[in-house]
């Protein structure tokens, strides 16, 4: 499994705002206990979904030359369920952005329903005193890495 | 603005990014002793105070960068020096360098990051 949350990038204004979709279905197995007859998409996932939405946004701002982790999510709120047969939305805005990080507010709608929302804050963790040694460029922006997502309208290679 | 305007703006930013009731920010708390934040949260901190007070805080201004490894001769055997807290004065005026130099250990420079020490920032750069 790989652990990519969005499934395809369908908007992006560089430094600006990002449009990620990811379609729920049943064929996850992570749904039939999540949960036994009532399956729902995790709140966790779709955070994650839109960590990885934001992240993109925020990497590309500077060509990816930073490494750029989830290091804080200050608010979360989660509106509804998701099931298998939704497509998710995640609409992320960036907030701000500087050498040591950057936050993104980002919403997540199925359709019209706005099903969760969330403000995250992003680490260049390449810039914070104890990784200064890393030299390697953003591994998870790495070619056939989530990188992929980013072909605005194509599906993951 | 009046430092009680910017006292309570800064108690609301603090709010926020801590997750802490008004009534546990006084001028006195210490970001990290009494408040409990973490490294993340200094850059919270700076996009918040952004925000609500409209100013640019660029990298190091309100918070110093790492002292200690600068390799800068700022710090030797765990103290920052008189050529260091000379530094700090210079470039770290809202911080109380008077106090900390009575025991100028590195890490004793984060009993310095206090909520009056913000005050005192924001003023200078709305002033």
């Amino acid at each position: 499994m790989r652990w990519f949350w969005i499934d395809r990038f369908t908007e992006l204004q560089s430094g600006q705002y990002a449009k990620a979709i990811k379609n729920v279905t049943l064929a996850e197995e992570h749904l039939h206990d999540h949960f036994p007859g009532f399956p729902v998409m995790p709140g966790s996932l779709m955070l994650e979904g839109m960590a990885q939405t934001g992240g993109i946004l925020l990497g590309e701002k500077n060509n990816f030359e930073h490494i750029v982790i989830l290091a804080k999510v200050p608010n979360v709120i989660y509106h509804g369920f998701v099931v298998p047969g939704d497509t998710l939305t995640y609409t992320a805005k960036l907030m701000n952005d500087s050498p040591e990080g950057g936050s993104v507010e980002v919403t997540a709608h199925v359709g019209e329903r706005l099903v969760a929302e969330a403000e995250i804050i992003f680490s260049h963790i390449d810039q914070s005193g104890d990784f200064k040694h890393l030299d390697q460029k953003n591994f998870v922006f790495s070619i056939g890495g989530l990188l992929s997502v980013m072909e605005v309208g194509k599906a993951g290679a | 603005m009046t430092s009680d305007e910017i006292f309570t703006k800064v108690r609301n930013t603090l709010v926020d990014a801590l997750g802490v009731d008004d009534d546990e920010v006084t001028l006195e708390s210490r970001l990290e002793a009494d408040l409990g934040a973490e490294s993340i949260d200094f850059l919270d901190i700076v996009f918040r105070l952004e925000k609500n007070f409209s100013i640019k805080i660029p990298r190091g201004e309100l918070f110093p960068e790492d002292l200690a490894s600068a390799d800068a001769g700022l710090v030797k055997d765990g103290l920052v020096t008189a050529e260091g807290l000379a530094t700090l004065r210079t470039k770290v005026p809202h911080i109380d360098i008077d106090t900390f130099a009575k025991d100028p250990k590195v890490e004793n420079i984060k009993d310095m990051f206090t909520v009056q020490m913000l005050v005192k920032f924001v003023q200078r750069k709305v002033a």
